[in-house]
């Protein structure tokens, strides 16, 4: 839930939002031929004949393209319609080669669904929100045109015509762009974490039509307009708060707002008429004859239900209840696949080698994975050899840690170490003098040598000033060099002056 | 003596495997009648090289003691429809004229595999849009058949598979390809006087078939003879993972199992196929064929197919709505002709290449398909005409209740003058209400030689079968030509 209004001249106003995204499919072919996917090829070198329209060539259904959809489907707990249908899309443009996109308008494979936007209060969403899916269908992605290459032609480059794309159509149940943008990058998660989608949106892989329209609270719909393929979830978050301004300015200026396809200006933020309602083409949809309905059996669905990972609603609730962490650490720690994948790995390998559960060390490693570890490599900034910051040697550091070898500043003096170096943890330990003083003998000793030269203040502590004890900690760190286990020092100053 | 090329596709298959000729001497006999046919203006290309080559193959592997395949030796004719690796490909249009394929049509490979060789490109319809072999942008197809009165009127071979139909009557090649979207391999067959099947669909690939209306097009084989056109028809069919709506069906020897005892067959004849003010010569061929089949063995039964006065209108929007569909692909971008005069933008380009390139008929009917699939005209014409054909299988399917076949006239007419009907669409388009009903529920028919009506020109007959039961047809078919005794050839003036 938010609260988000616009003020108007007149009073308040409401957003509503609504989010078309096109996914680009994982799969190593094209939705309907079998040539590559890879980007970043030279021009129309994976091109098949299908994907060119050659005379009677002819589309025929990737399944892997399919089964990639049905997992995405799932995972946002979406109906799974055993029986769907391809349609066409009938437009002309250079980068269509067919004329026509194969789609699905009357009956998408993948229906109702939902995903979970969790409170955020310093984004201003203050509750727990379900948005709802309302279908999920596959469809050809387009050619591309480049207009840089001839001072009076353009180019097409078919390397992208006929690749897979998903087109998640969410339900108008988002009012801020806060919400928004938390629906796009939980959508971008799933799909990361389901492994259909690379969610790279900078290629093009991930991007959103944004439809916008405002009323005032309580109100029926007002229009909408359509701000297509905004491709990052900062300029969708802009997109809309322009498109609000916009339309409540338009409309308290006593105007109206037009249906209308708009194109987002990420140079300006801003967004401008495309086409509207009454030049839209008539796209004649109609069911492909050279495709059968697409018809799935159960087994198929399972297999695609039992190949899906832990998704980042359970895997959350996993390490809020099973690992003890913070619902903040939970959430950051499951936002993105590399950030889990890092933490997963380094809890393993910190129980492992240091013989505790993997409850127990939790939270040490998931504030080393958050706070900690970026934290030092920041700091070292280009000195910094990411290579080095290996699992183990992160593991063997936090061992150390938890066994009270080290300090916490000492861990962290450590781990620069190994990303300059990409030497052993132990042994830099050893050889700089990074390791702790736990002997309790030793500890004993520096504390009474530092009572003993203090007594005055040992008598004004006794005498009520408590806050003398922070004083006497400094001191026995020093008298130690600051190698002193703080725990210890602690333990024993307050046994020799309570005592 | 007999030449060589009066000689069927079985005739030439076991004569080439027995040695009596060679297959070399098969390749240049048609090649030379296919160069000496010009004026009927069958071909687009001929290839005689490619049967020369086709034959030079299997004279060798014969002196070799290879086995041979089941076309050896049998030089065919390819509709331009088929994508031929090499061989220029136009459906008969401007807006492919120059376009050579650098793939081959699946059909078109499987009957080189077999041991045929391409005698050349036969003209058609263009797109296959027609039922008169008027729209093509290479000139009409003149049949080789002419009226009985001494006259020298140029009469039509039928369509869209006109040029194929023409060449087969003519001799020019024993057998050659069809494709029949709504009557394309029948019609011309009648018009002929020869024999073409169009098997269930999905039992030949699409691949590589320049589309015209993808839940309709069906390739199948025309030939003098139900014998030649089985075998045929099992080197063509078969499943093809790169066509989904090919059928994953094995293919049978319907040449082998081929039986004209019908003791024991239900032959329906649909009432609602009996015309009013029907051409009398129709309807005398049609009680004949009932006869010829009676004798054979089987049942007659009266049957109904009530929804058989819909089914024209239906073809004609769904065929044209997928057309308009399918043909967008031809835009001047990538292959075939571009008009794109100078300053010109994309949509002026479209626009000027397509006017250029699509024939009256092509354009009428991508007109017609757009405004059937336009927003508001959609449901009233499109899904309705969906509805329509969903009707028209249901009627067959009850019949199959009362019968295994069904006969009935192949068209209304026989040939007419080039010319007579290109003014008259609506009247052109009458032309397939017999061959429509069984396109729009994809199933087997074929048509076979009947007779001649008094002009002197031939009749045809058409079985209509139940799904995958191309057998049922082939026999019926075999038990009417072998009492037909069709013999009439067209006298040369070519």
């Amino acid at each position: 839930m938010t609260t988000y209004r616009i003020q108007g001249r007149t009073g308040e106003w409401e957003v509503v939002i609504g989010l078309e995204v096109h996914a680009q499919v994982t799969s190593r072919a094209k939705l309907f031929s079998t040539a590559s996917t890879a980007f970043g090829a030279e021009p129309n070198t994976q091109v098949s004949l299908v994907d060119a329209a050659m005379p009677g060539m002819l589309p025929v259904p990737n399944r892997e393209c399919i089964r990639q959809a049905v997992r995405t489907g799932l995972a946002v707990e979406a109906t799974i319609n055993r029986w769907s249908r391809f349609d066409r899309k009938n437009y002309f443009y250079a980068d269509l080669p067919q004329g026509y996109q194969i789609s699905q308008l009357y009956h998408p494979l993948v229906g109702e669904g939902t995903l979970l936007v969790e409170a955020d209060e310093k984004a201003g969403i203050l509750q727990d929100k379900r948005i709802g899916i309302e279908r999920i269908h596959v469809e050809q992605d387009a050619g591309k045109l480049m207009h840089d290459q001839h001072p009076s032609m353009s180019y097409v480059d078919l390397n992208r015509s006929g690749v897979a794309l998903m087109e998640i159509v969410s339900r108008p149940d988002m009012r801020s762009p806060a919400e928004a943008g938390a629906y796009l990058r939980k959508l971008r998660a799933i799909l990361r974490y389901v492994g259909s989608c690379d969610g790279n949106m900078e290629e093009g892989s991930l991007r959103a039509d944004v439809n916008v329209s405002v009323r005032r609270p309580g109100e029926p719909l007002g229009t909408r307009t359509e701000t297509k393929n905004v491709n990052s979830v900062r300029f969708v978050m802009q997109a809309i708060e322009h498109e609000a301004r916009r339309q409540v300015e338009l409309i308290e200026d006593g105007g109206t707002v037009v249906q209308e396809t708009r194109l987002f200006d990420p140079g300006t933020g801003t967004t401008r008429s495309m086409r509207s309602k009454e030049d839209a083409q008539d796209y004649r949809y109609f069911p492909d004859p050279d495709l059968l309905p697409l018809e799935l059996d159960e087994s198929f669905v399972e297999e695609c239900r039992a190949s899906l990972p832990e998704l980042p609603d359970a895997k959350r609730r996993r390490y809020i209840e099973v690992l003890g962490l913070s619902p903040y650490n939970a959430r950051e720690l499951t936002a993105e696949v590399e950030t889990f994948a890092r933490f997963e790995t380094l809890l393993a390998e910190t129980a492992r080698s240091s013989g505790k559960g993997e409850t127990e060390v939790a939270t040490a490693v998931a504030n080393w994975i958050l706070s900690i570890a970026p934290g030092v490599m920041n700091a070292l900034g280009a000195e910094a050899n990411p290579a080095f910051a290996t699992a183990a040697a992160q593991a063997a550091i936090l061992d150390m840690q938890a066994r009270g070898d080290i300090s916490g500043g000492q861990a962290k003096e450590i781990f620069e170490h190994v990303l300059r170096s990409g030497r052993a943890p132990k042994e830099i330990a050893e050889t700089e003098g990074l390791k702790q003083e736990s002997d309790a003998g030793a500890i004993e000793a520096a504390v009474d040598r530092v009572l003993a030269a203090n007594a005055e203040k040992v008598a004004e502590y006794r005498g009520g000033k408590d806050k003398l004890f922070g004083f006497f900690v400094g001191q026995v760190m020093k008298a130690m060099q600051g190698k002193g286990n703080p725990g210890l020092v602690n333990a024993v100053l307050k046994a020799r002056l309570d005592g | 003596m007999t030449q060589l090329t009066d000689l069927g596709v079985m005739a030439l298959r076991n004569g080439v495997a027995r040695g009596d000729f060679t297959a070399a001497e098969v390749a240049n006999a048609f090649n030379a009648a296919v160069a000496e046919g010009g004026a009927l203006n069958a071909f687009i290309v001929t290839t005689p090289d490619h049967a020369a080559a086709a034959a030079a193959r299997v004279d060798a592997d014969r002196a070799a003691g290879k086995p041979l395949g089941p076309l050896a030796g049998v030089p065919i004719g390819m509709k331009d429809l088929f994508a031929t690796r090499g061989v220029q490909t136009t459906a008969a249009s401007a807006i492919l004229e120059g376009f050579v394929p650098p793939y081959e049509s699946t059909v078109s490979q499987r009957l080189w595999d077999a041991g045929a060789g391409m005698l050349g490109k036969l003209n058609l319809d263009q797109f296959a849009m027609g039922s008169s072999n008027e729209t093509s942008h290479f000139g009409n197809v003149v049949s080789p058949w002419r009226r009985s009165d001494g006259g020298e009127t140029p009469m039509s071979p039928g369509g869209s598979s006109g040029g194929s139909s023409a060449a087969i009557a003519a001799r020019l090649c024993p057998a050659a390809t069809g494709t029949d979207t709504g009557g394309s391999i029948r019609q011309p067959a009648a018009f002929t006087g020869i024999c073409g099947i169009k098997p269930t669909y999905g039992r030949c690939s699409r691949w590589g078939v320049v589309a015209f209306a993808s839940s309709l097009d069906q390739a199948g084989p025309m030939a003098r003879s139900v014998e030649d056109c089985a075998v045929m028809l099992e080197a063509m069919a078969g499943f093809d993972p790169k066509d989904a709506t090919s059928l994953d069906e094995p293919v049978p020897q319907w040449s082998a199992a081929l039986d004209a005892d019908l003791r024991g067959l239900k032959v329906g004849v649909p009432c609602e196929y009996r015309r009013e003010g029907m051409d009398e010569a129709i309807v005398a061929v049609w009680e004949q064929g009932k006869a010829w089949l009676r004798d054979a063995g089987a049942q007659l039964v009266d049957i109904s197919l009530p929804h058989t006065d819909y089914a024209l209108p239906a073809y004609y929007i769904v065929a044209p709505a997928e057309a308009s569909s399918n043909l967008a692909r031809y835009d001047g971008v990538r292959y075939g002709l571009r008009e794109a005069p100078a300053g010109v933008g994309l949509q002026e380009m479209y626009a000027a290449t397509r006017a250029a390139g699509f024939g009256d008929e092509v354009k009428r009917r991508i007109l017609i398909g757009t405004y059937v699939l336009s927003a508001g005209f959609y449901d009233a014409y499109y899904t309705q005409a969906q509805k329509v054909r969903t009707l028209v299988a249901r009627d067959f399917r009850n019949a199959w209740a009362e019968c295994d076949v069904i006969l009935a006239p192949t068209t209304p007419t026989a040939s007419f003058p080039l010319g007579s009907l290109s003014e008259d669409p609506l009247t052109m388009y009458l032309n397939d209400v017999f061959a429509v009903p069984a396109s729009l529920a994809g199933l087997p028919a074929m048509s076979v030689p009947g007779g001649l009506n008094p002009d002197g020109l031939p009749l045809g007959l058409q079985i209509i079968g139940k799904p995958l039961d191309e057998q049922g047809v082939l026999n019926a078919g075999l038990a009417i030509e072998q009492r037909a005794g069709f013999t009439a050839r067209p006298q040369r003036w070519w």
